[in-house]
């Protein structure tokens, strides 16, 4: 069967109850789902025989700066049983501004979740060591907010102590 | 304590002194010791930061610190169009500028839907593949001369010397080269520089030939490397090692063979693969795919067929010069692409391509406007180095510079 109409199928029927959004574009799989599952669903689709996506390519945010749930995580992940790429994706809001980290089902998505939390201010559940990726620990924002300026904010990196 | 955490962040320490191992200490007070490696260290390869946790002489814990060579290029990416960002893609692993052009507008072409045609694919696969060399070669040389052995270097960097002398009669220039272009290439490919490509590619492999025979009969070489750094395939896939480290593991995984972008499905070539996973094995590695990819660009100039270079969409691929100079269309068309950009749908895409470091991808957000709303670069070395602690932990000092010698990250790129 094809992939892209087994995937949701398999989805569906392990989870139930979850809510899943299917969209493709220009030959890209991306599914879309609550938070709240994100760690179950990635376990779920690494172990699972059939699909074994095993690499965990890469994990960002979107910042929608005006939307409702302004941020949204991103998942790419990749099987190597089927030279597959599929994009999951969750949506977070600045109030609750939290996801359950996934490092425990790829330990890839250790750093890539630091970035995410160090660009973006999303804080990972369970993150086994979130702190910050490129920007210094003093640093108060977050520079891949669309409120962020381009230019910066002068004065807000300090000098290294003497 | 007090004296080491005025130099060090109290969370980058405590990281640190929390890093899992396997060992303990009988009396940590006395032989346990943290050492700074870098920012400043000939042998991290630009600006990486390591901070090692030592027993002795073994090290027993190892925390990387990235972001001294952040330049915020995602943010900037939002803030420019696409066809602006192409310098800039130079700047992220400076060791191949090509292959990363050729990444980053095959993304926006994915985006935007634009095809470029066949001359312009096959002179992309020639250029991606003489930077995958000139990257290995660079490599290989800067690994060989972390260990001890400096002739290596000189020799490796001379013949990287006439791939950038290629590059100088492509397009100008012989670092940063920012030759593609959205739906092509800047100008097609001179017949001198296509003859300087199969003249270098001829004399190429006797003289790599030369350089391994210097090499792999170096007992200090050989010994300073063999059985080093091991990892297995299992850690490596899910560390998120990729490109020839991965393969060093014996996991034969290489987009162009398994999600084939370009012409590379007409292309006939092996992709080597060793099962040690030792920084010995992803040397020879790289030797390997530096004759494989001679032999690519070696089809690739033979097949490489006539034609435009550029697609035919006026409205999203610049016009040549003079036909801006001389025709009305395609000035209104210049006009309007520089400074409203390409306008690509509403949509997102992941595009990777086979870097020299692995999969150099980028993703990319549109709205429809000129400038992207999100690029997310997934660059190799940064999940390279990631897998650093698991590979160092349990070795020496002087096997670290080795180490990282053999993982090849390119801080560029890392930092982004």
């Amino acid at each position: 069967m094809d992939l892209k109409t087994l995937i949701p199928q398999k989805l569906k029927e392990k989870f139930p109850t979850v809510d899943f959004e299917v969209s493709d574009y220009r030959d890209e799989l991306t599914i879309k789902f609550d938070k709240k599952y994100i760690v179950e669903v990635c376990k779920f689709l690494k172990s699972d025989s059939e699909l074994e996506f095993s690499l965990c390519s890469d994990i960002t945010a979107i910042d929608w700066a005006t939307r409702k749930n302004r941020f949204t995580v991103v998942y790419n992940i990749f099987s190597m049983k089927h030279n597959f790429r599929l994009r999951l994706k969750a949506d977070v809001d600045e109030g609750d501004c939290k996801i359950d980290s996934v490092s425990s089902v790829w330990r890839a998505a250790n750093w890539q979740e630091r970035e995410t939390y160090d660009m973006y201010g999303i804080k990972f559940n369970n993150h086994p060591d979130l702190r910050r990726m490129y920007m210094p620990e003093e640093f108060e924002y977050h520079p891949l907010r669309k409120d962020f300026p381009l230019m910066g904010i002068p004065g807000s990196l300090p000098l290294p102590k003497k | 304590m007090d004296q080491l955490e005025n130099q060090v962040h109290p969370k980058i320490l405590e990281a640190l002194l929390n890093a899992r191992n396997d060992y303990t200490l009988d009396d940590a007070l006395e032989n346990e010791m943290v050492l700074n490696m870098g920012p400043q260290h000939p042998a991290t390869h630009g600006v990486l930061r390591l901070l090692l946790r030592l027993d002795g002489e073994r090290i027993i814990g190892c925390v990387p610190d990235l972001g001294y060579l952040h330049r915020g290029y995602e943010k900037m990416a939002e803030n420019m169009s696409y066809y602006e960002y192409i310098p800039h893609t130079d700047r992220l692993d400076y060791i191949s500028p090509m292959a990363n052009n050729v990444a980053w507008v095959l993304a926006v072409e994915k985006l935007a839907g634009i095809e470029a045609p066949k001359r312009a694919q096959y002179i992309r696969m020639m250029i991606a593949e003489l930077a995958r060399i000139a990257s290995h070669l660079v490599a290989i040389g800067s690994f060989a001369m972390d260990v001890g052995a400096l002739t290596i270097f000189l020799w490796t960097l001379r013949e990287r010397e006439k791939i950038l002398d290629i590059w100088d009669i492509l397009c100008g220039a012989r670092f940063t080269n920012s030759y593609t272009r959205i739906g092509g290439v800047a100008n097609d490919a001179q017949p001198e520089a296509l003859a300087k490509a199969k003249w270098f590619i001829d004399q190429f492999e006797p003289n790599l030939a030369e350089v391994e025979q210097l090499i792999n009969t170096n007992r200090i070489f050989i010994e300073r490397v063999d059985g080093v750094g091991a990892i297995s395939k299992e850690d490596a896939i899910d560390l998120g090692f990729c490109g020839p480290n991965l393969r060093a593991c014996g996991v034969e995984f290489d987009l162009r063979r398994n999600v084939p972008y370009l012409c590379y499905n007409e292309i006939d070539f092996k992709i080597p693969t060793y099962t040690e996973g030792d920084c010995l094995a992803r040397y020879f590695l790289r030797l390997d795919e530096c004759r494989e990819s001679a032999k690519i660009i070696k089809q690739v100039l033979e097949k490489m067929p006539q034609g435009p270079v550029h697609a035919d969409m006026p409205k999203k691929v610049l016009p040549q010069k003079d036909e801006v100079y001389t025709k009305m269309e395609e000035l209104i068309h210049d006009f309007m692409i520089v400074n409203f950009g390409i306008n690509p749908p509403v949509g997102e895409i992941y595009h990777a391509i086979e870097g020299s470091k692995g999969e150099l991808g980028f993703y990319l957000v549109s709205k429809g406007d000129g400038k992207p709303w999100k690029c997310k670069i997934r660059s190799p070395s940064f999940n390279n180095i990631q897998a650093l602690p698991k590979l160092v932990i349990g070795h020496l000092i002087s096997d670290v510079v080795a180490i990282i010698g053999s993982i090849d990250p390119i801080m560029g790129e890392a930092d982004k």
